[in-house]
């Protein structure tokens, strides 16, 4: 592996093989994609299914207990594994290249990190298939789920524990590369916003996500081992599950959201050009939302009977967080305010998302209300709120970043046509579907419900969110027949298509390997833009050329997973039949013997030579 | 001339409130129209937060459209590079501080409000109900009457009715949109709320948190009746009797059954010495509903009795006898169905009550 490797057109196995080793966070963002977009499809076929069973009141479409596998599976599905990995999908494609880095810090722990998410992933989804997926809701509220029958819930537990821990290696490896690597010239205030939001956002993973950990391992001893951490009648309490669990679910909140605002600020700055309107107010204002992110968590549980006193400070703490988040706004709107506004797929989904979010941030001051929440409360008013903030938030996100990075990821431009389609009938049906949802929150339909009765005047509101519901299922398809299209016609394009003003536009698209033949030399905020600016084509080297150290592909990661894929087993199977611990001994002695190989086998990587890197800008 | 288009006004605005009342949903459900202290506070703050929120809405999309249309790129501009503004302090400072003037408007009375609500002080002196939930009943203990009822809460009109609410399962949330918010019940401790209800009437409960296969059926119902029909209840409950025997022959067959099989779950009088196993069946002839969810007639009550766990799947009764070896023939629950029937506190029916089953009725007809 000393030499370039030759890009002519590999087999089938050796590419699969090549994915399955690859350390490259370029082609690590490209599984990200695929397999969060596989999980979105399925999240979203739970969601037709949900809206299918209230078309009327008192259908069977499906029945209670499999309805209550769908509403959980979805919410699961679509928050842990398909909005987190398509975040990282675009922070691995994008964050590396916006800060002129070859790589992340760690390679192989990046690898590590997808692999995980993927294994934990498909463990979650087993549950189908042994007799019922988990069914105690998202949130999975002791005791429903530590005395929810059947195995669903340990799937649950397991898979979100594997995957967890994919994530929070993913968290900890963007802020050491976005600390150590950037280029030369890169300060911290010339960083592009989807930067310093990946890098906030990794923060809040590494203080969240260990509150998730803790409390998937008390629940794994209450259901597994016997404990009764959340068993009042065992001295345990409930409500310590809900603490837990919202003291990381609302920073998750912002974790997916504050990716999405940074994709939304390059999206708006490129396509106005015009650089981003209070560069230094929207970091402030990510930061502080980040930090707040962790004072509100109890706003989830304003009925749960914490008192005034404590109501009242969340409400209020929560109410702030619309500050930083109003700045966001108006930021955005100024930047479009002078702008040469060029309207194409990408902008339109960033447009699309401005009246949209701003919506789903007003009804969010309307929950935070304590005494109002008392109503809203486990309504569809909050099945509104949040799926405005998500879908209208971060979902437009996904898409609008998908279109606008498609080209730098795999060269090739997406449909303009067919984009514009996706958006319209995604947008329409999206605004059907939740709008109207929130008039029957209030008029006393709660959530979670598996039907609701005759009579009550909540049949019409239910019908229209239905047609909308599969308006975004047929978005959706379009989107996939684009990328099909795409693909297929295969028509390169440069590496600069919208006129770039960030790093990852500098270089071609896709990027070679190494991404950065020499190291970019930053000389402000938008350097691309800067050096266009004075008639520059390119960036200006901050070094000679030289020999670039890369890191050498590794199986190890799958294996290290697989291991904890095959003790999860294990772990859950042991209750019936103690037989079952030999896998725990089985997996974690492939996981376990997979760390101490990779301790003790020197791998130093390998350089690609100045001579080679010569050789190839001549031909 | 005039006249006619006086009618088509009058018609219109007519047809414009149908329109209105039936968008805020039905009229003992719904939050939109409060009908209670609780839901009038929260209803309050709803309305001082939407105002509040639909100004900010207004400003931020006047400046969305004026932005989208102005500066949109025109033909032959492509190349054109607009200047990059870096931002301006007094814009930043206008954006912060006034959306926190605005956010206090909101914070005032959201605070005020929430203490309101969680006000014990006339705990002592008022009408304390214990509420007990469990998958997927309500049973109400009447702390100082000594006496229990299950699935409908009698209250009486402007008063004020403590409910100190504890689960025997999993979680669930007591929530009465036209009268007050809701309270989660725990299994660990106790929640207090307060209830009070401007208007006789019955009125619909829904269980709001999320506790398995039949939550979407847990609904409960609350029968605010004026104070002398409270009184009338309550005394008519206190002498409800375990050893009523049934009066027409059918219902005495009916009887023999039930006591052979269903009195180890369900109770036919109200004393709160009973265990709370299955719903207290003291004055079941009274109920608005049967099984909280059912237009009440003796074919909703045989049809419970028959296939309970089609009506609410994975409820208590499936476990009962008779149903695993299938020992109840449909003649058998019509009997059962006859006794519980007779089962009542007052003779007196309860207008709130009435009323709502007619209009039940009629609404499912």
């Amino acid at each position: 592996m000393s030499t370039l490797v030759a890009t002519n057109k590999k087999s089938f196995g050796s590419t699969i093989w090549d994915y399955l080793t690859t350390v490259d966070h370029k082609k690590i963002a490209i599984m990200y994609l695929i397999a969060g977009g596989f999980f979105f499809i399925l999240g979203g076929l739970e969601a037709l299914a949900i809206r299918w069973q209230l078309v009327q009141p008192m259908n069977d479409f499906v029945s209670a207990g499999f309805y209550n596998e769908l509403i959980t599976m979805h919410g699961t599905t679509m928050i842990f594994l398909a909005a987190m990995p398509l975040i990282f999908a675009f922070m691995n494609a994008v964050v590396p290249l916006q800060i002129g880095a070859r790589d992340v810090a760690f390679p192989f722990v990046n690898s590590l990190s997808f692999w995980l998410f993927l294994f934990g992933g498909i463990m979650l989804n087993v549950g189908w298939f042994t007799g019922g997926a988990a069914d105690a809701g998202w949130t999975a509220y002791a005791p429903l789920s530590t005395t929810s029958p059947g195995q669903g819930v340990d799937y649950y537990v397991l898979g979100l524990q594997i995957s967890g821990a994919g994530t929070l290696m993913g968290g900890i490896n963007f802020l050491v590369t976005i600390v150590n690597m950037r280029a030369p010239g890169m300060t911290y205030m010339r960083m592009p916003l989807f930067t310093w939001t990946a890098f906030v956002a990794s923060a809040l993973i590494l203080f969240a996500f260990p509150a998730l950990t803790v409390g998937l391992f008390l629940m794994m001893f209450d259901r597994l081992f016997g404990s009764g951490f959340f068993d009042p009648s065992m001295g345990g309490n409930s409500v310590i599950w809900q603490h837990l669990f919202w003291i990381f679910g609302h920073p998750e909140v912002y974790i997916l959201a504050l990716p999405a605002f940074g994709i939304f600020s390059e999206i708006i700055s490129t396509f106005s050009k015009k650089r981003l309107f209070g560069y230094t107010a929207m970091v402030f204002a990510t930061v502080l939302i980040g930090f707040l992110g962790f004072m509100v968590w109890a706003h989830h549980m304003f009925t749960v009977g914490m008192g005034p006193a404590a109501n009242s400070i969340f409400a209020v703490a929560t109410m702030a967080i619309a500050v930083p988040t109003g700045i966001k706004i108006f930021n955005w709107l100024f930047t479009l305010w002078g702008g040469n506004i060029q309207i194409n797929t990408a902008m339109l989904w960033a447009l699309g998302f401005i009246p949209t979010f701003t919506l789903g941030g007003m009804t969010g001051v309307m929950v935070a209300a304590a005494s109002a929440d008392f109503q809203y409360h486990d309504t569809y008013f909050v099945v509104a709120h949040f799926h405005y903030v998500i879908v209208g938030g971060v979902v437009f996100a996904l898409f609008a970043g998908t279109h606008y990075w498609w080209p730098k990821m795999f060269g090739t431009i997406l449909d303009e046509k067919l984009g514009k389609v996706t958006f319209w009938l995604f947008f329409v049906g999206f605004h059907l579907t939740f709008f109207i949802q929130h008039f029957l929150g209030l008029m006393g339909m709660p959530r979670r419900y598996w039907t609701y009765l005759e009579g009550q005047n909540l049949d019409l509101g239910n019908l229209i969110s239905t047609i909308g519901a599969f308006l975004m299922g047929v978005g959706t398809i379009v989107l996939l027949i684009n990328i099909i299209k795409t693909s297929v016609k295969n028509e390169k394009v440069s590496g600069d298509p919208w006129d770039g003003r960030t790093l990852e536009w500098a270089i071609p698209s896709p990027p070679p390997f190494y991404n950065f033949k020499q190291l970019p030399l930053v000389r402000g905020l938008d350097p691309l833009w800067i050096e266009k600016m004075e008639g520059r084509k390119g960036m200006t080297p901050a070094e000679p050329l030289t020999d670039i150290h890369m890191p050498n592909n590794s199986f190890i990661p799958f294996v290290m997973s697989l291991g904890l894929f095959i003790a999860g087993f294990g772990f859950i199977y042991q209750k019936q039949d103690i037989a079952w611990l030999s896998l725990v001994f089985v997996g974690m002695g492939i996981t376990l013997g997979c760390m101490l190989l990779r301790s003790v086998k020197d791998d130093l990587g390998y350089h690609i030579h100045k001579e080679d890197l010569k050789k190839e800008a001549g031909e | 001339m005039k006249e006619w288009m006086g009618k088509i006004r009058t018609l219109s605005l007519f047809s414009f409130l149908v329109i209105i009342l039936s968008a805020c949903g039905k009229d003992n459900l719904t939050a939109l129209v409060p009908k209670g202290y609780g839901a009038e506070e929260s209803f309050n703050v709803i309305l001082i937060s939407i105002l509040v929120m639909i100004f900010v809405f207004i400003v931020v999309m006047a400046i969305y459209v004026y932005v989208i249309f102005k500066f949109r790129q025109r033909k032959g501009q492509e190349n054109h590079i607009p200047k990059q503004t870096e931002g301006n302090k007094t814009l930043e400072v206008v954006w912060t501080v006034i959306p926190i003037l605005l956010l206090i408007i909101i914070a005032v009375p959201t605070i005020a409000s929430t203490y309101d609500l969680a006000d014990e002080s006339e705990k002592e002196d008022s009408i304390n109900v214990n509420v007990q939930g469990m998958q997927f009943w309500w049973n109400f203990e009447y702390a100082n009457e000594e006496i229990q009822t299950s699935q409908e809460l009698y209250i009486p009109v402007n008063e004020r009715v403590y409910l100190n609410m504890l689960s025997s399962d999993v979680i669930h949330s007591f929530w009465l949109p036209s009268i007050s918010g809701k309270m989660d019940v725990n299994p660990d401790n106790e929640n207090t709320m307060y209830i009070e209800a401007y208007e006789e009437g019955v009125y619909w409960g829904k269980c709001t948190e999320f506790c398995g296969d039949s939550h979407s059926l847990m609904d409960f119902k609350v029968v605010v009746v004026s104070q002398e029909e409270y009184d009338q209840w309550v005394e008519g409950m206190k002498n409800t009797d375990p050893e009523y025997t049934a009066e027409s022959s059918t219902a005495q067959e009916g009887q023999e059954m039930f006591a052979n099989s269903c009195i180890s779950c369900h109770a036919i009088d109200a004393s709160s010495s009973n265990p709370v196993v299955g719903p207290n069946l003291a004055d079941f002839g009274n109920r608005t509903m049967v099984a909280g969810i059912k237009n009440y007639s003796k074919e909703a009550i045989v049809d419970w009795i028959m296939n309970p766990g089609e009506i609410k799947p994975g409820n208590g009764m499936l476990s009962a006898p008779y149903l695993q070896d299938n020992s109840m023939e449909e003649e058998d629950a019509e009997k059962i169905a006859d006794f519980l029937m007779e089962l009542k506190a007052t003779d007196e029916p309860v207008d709130s009550v009435e009323q709502f089953k007619k209009d039940e009725t009629e609404n499912n007809n």
